[in-house]
């Protein structure tokens, strides 16, 4: 039996000046480099597969089988394989990437050097947000440390292997971590999905074949290189193995990130967390990010795994829980995260960009009691024109927050057309309700 | 008035960074903005020089990212996540705090060029809500008191220290750092907040671990 918690990626985090090249050697650090080095690249590719390690970034799919997709070296048409790593954490309620980042950054960074050896990328690209400038000097000082080191450059650890490694900062815009448009915006161009196929393994950065993976995806690959395939597929469930963390936001006494086996429970993660903020009972929360579809006290028992959340009827995304009591009117966390998709659709796909503007205008008159009760016939016959018809899934997340908490909480809707407005006060839900 | 020689060798360093020189375009804007307090005609133009781009193509990209601004930034860039966790707990209360103290609108800048007010989306900082950016550097926990006393620290130019993170240098500096120039602030502040290391206590205290290999 796996313990509760399993700190693997976050280890290391409380210690003292974590993020420098020394501390992170001291604890072992870049010897799982070594030890890939001494396997041929595909055996690496293998360990990886064997791992059961699912991207983090929250599509879930198997990373070495991701790996596995790129096309062999063809000697008539020599093109460069590339690495890109995404580090462009933006979905709301998601804040995992961003504290690893800044703590460990060379767990990222030695993970990029075993993974581009075992897909054989001699270029590999680590893309972050822009908005998180300590995040982004610790990265480049872990790049230059790990140059200096002779962790990257030419011939690494006398290997004959080269990898170059550029830290390369977004500028705001949360489409771009989606795989395609983030390519795009690695190109220097507007950050804007690509249709697929093709798919990056075969034309990605360039038009070269290219792996992309999350910033957690990677900085595993080293525990799992260095504990074997097994260690980590023996953690979590059957179908979503290892371990991963958890990030509890919002109305819970100790928010904050809890690294543990796939499969623990929302109720677990809550009392582990302290509980709900006193006086206040559980309505409702996201299990992976605001667009997965929301769940409510029901769901408290549901495995937080792969299967276990789509079974339940939502994704498990990024892991990312925000917990709202019931102080907190559905209705308007549902309009802010609809604003914020209408303001970050990219505009290429009709559905998505009118989509978005038309879903806003809707639950702004709801919200202030000047709708109708055939509204939410109308939201949910927008959100049908919106799911499945663009190029990628931010329209389909824009969906899922409104017609889940139409699901579950259509009276609150109906009472804000009785009352003629919202009957909630936000000052009960602010972080100083309490104290005050 | 066109860039200094000195700003078009950085263009060049950044764009030689990457296999194709058009990859540079984004830390190459971020260059512009520390240099010229926003992104001028000719910060565009220079980078279309650099990278054989037409103006228009050049500002096809510098408009489509939120964190590029063509009209002047002041001294200091404030952001208040207002995306709905932040808000819920507290985020519409401080930007509605800070837009009357300050006297500004959304995006907007005060009189004396000291602050530009902006509500941000979500920052990944979701554990320490509600969250305010100052250049991009997170203050954690805020509350209306707290950012107001912020806002005025940053007006009277006194010390401020982020909650996870660096003293506070200015916008400007900040975007010469996304432009890939490091600044020597990397050892300042702490490896993660208290947030981040809760799980980790929680194992310390109760001798949780992964199992051995």
């Amino acid at each position: 039996m796996t313990d509760t918690l399993t700190p693997v990626l976050t280890a290391n985090w409380a210690d003292e000046r974590a993020w420098t090249l020394s501390a992170y050697a001291a604890t072992g650090g870049y010897e799982a480099l070594d030890i890939a080095l001494g396997m041929a690249p595909e055996d690496v590719q293998t360990a990886v597969k064997d791992s059961g390690l699912r991207g983090r970034g929250g599509a879930g799919f198997p990373t070495g089988v991701k790996w596995g997709f790129l096309p062999p070296a063809d000697p008539e048409n020599p093109k460069p394989r590339y690495l890109v790593v995404n580090a462009d954490e933006s979905e709301p309620g998601t804040c995992k990437d961003i504290p690893l980042m800044m703590a460990s950054p060379h767990t990222l960074v030695e993970g990029v050097i075993i993974s581009s050896y075992a897909i054989r990328a001699e270029r590999a690209f680590i893309y972050v947000r822009g908005e998180v400038l300590h995040v982004i000097r610790r990265l480049q000082a872990a790049v230059r440390e790990a140059y200096e080191a002779g962790h990257l450059g030419t011939n690494i650890h006398g290997s004959g292997y080269d990898l170059e490694l550029v830290v390369h900062a977004g500028a705001g815009a949360y489409i771009c971590g989606e795989e395609t448009a983030l390519l795009d915006s690695l190109e220097g161009r507007r950050g804007q999905p690509r249709l697929r196929p093709p798919f990056p393994a075969v034309a990605g950065l360039y038009a070269s074949p290219t792996v992309i993976n999350n910033a957690e995806s990677i900085a595993s690959v080293p525990a799992i290189v260095k504990n074997g395939a097994s260690w980590f597929a023996g953690m979590g469930t059957e179908k979503s193995a290892g371990v991963g963390i958890f990030s509890l936001s919002g109305h819970v006494k100790k928010p904050g990130q809890y690294e543990a086996p796939l499969g623990i429970t929302l109720r677990k993660l809550i009392e582990l967390a302290g509980g709900v903020r006193e006086g206040h009972e559980l309505k409702f929360w996201t299990p992976g990010g605001s667009s997965t579809p929301l769940f409510t006290q029901e769901h408290l028992d549901v495995p937080l795994d792969f299967e276990g959340v789509a079974a339940a009827g939502s994704m498990l995304g990024t892991r990312a829980l925000q917990i709202f009591d019931d102080s907190v009117c559905v209705v308007r966390a549902v309009l802010r995260w609809t604003e914020f998709y209408k303001h970050e659709s990219c505009g290429k796909c009709t559905p998505c960009r009118e989509g978005t503007w038309w879903l806003v205008q809707v639950l702004e008159r709801l919200e202030k009691g000047d709708g109708k009760p055939e509204d939410l016939d109308l939201l949910l016959d927008q959100c049908d024109n919106i799911l499945g018809r663009s190029f990628c899934a931010l329209g389909d997340g824009a969906t899922s927050p409104i017609t889940s908490s139409i699901k579950y909480f259509r009276d609150e809707y109906l009472a804000h057309l009785e009352q003629g407005g919202c009957p909630f006060d936000p000052a009960a839900s602010t972080a100083w309700a309490e104290s005050k | 008035m066109s860039l200094a020689p000195e700003t078009f060798d950085e263009l060049r360093e950044i764009a030689a960074r990457y296999p194709q020189a058009r990859s540079g375009l984004l830390p190459m804007l971020h260059l512009v903005q520390s240099v010229e307090g926003r992104v001028t005609p000719e910060g565009i133009q220079a980078c279309a020089d650099v990278l054989g781009l037409t103006p228009a193509e050049v500002s096809g990209v510098a408009t489509f990212y939120t964190m590029y601004k063509r009209h002047p930034v002041g001294k200091h860039h404030v952001g208040v996540c207002t995306n709905t966790l932040c808000a819920v707990m507290g985020g519409d209360e401080i930007f509605a705090c800070l837009r009357e103290k300050l006297e500004v609108g959304n995006d907007e800048t005060t009189a004396d060029g000291s602050i530009t007010l902006e509500h941000i989306e979500c920052n990944a900082a979701c554990d320490y809500a509600p969250v305010v950016m100052v250049n991009w550097e997170f203050f954690d926990n805020q509350t209306p008191e707290s950012a107001l006393q912020l806002v005025e620290d940053l007006r009277e130019g006194r010390e401020v220290v982020a909650s996870r993170g660096a003293r506070i240098t200015s916008w400007r500096e900040a975007e010469r750092v996304l432009a890939g120039f490091e600044d020597g602030l990397v050892d300042e502040g702490p490896a993660s907040g208290e947030a981040s290391q809760a799980g980790l206590r929680l194992a310390k205290d109760n001798d949780w671990k992964a199992p051995e290999a």
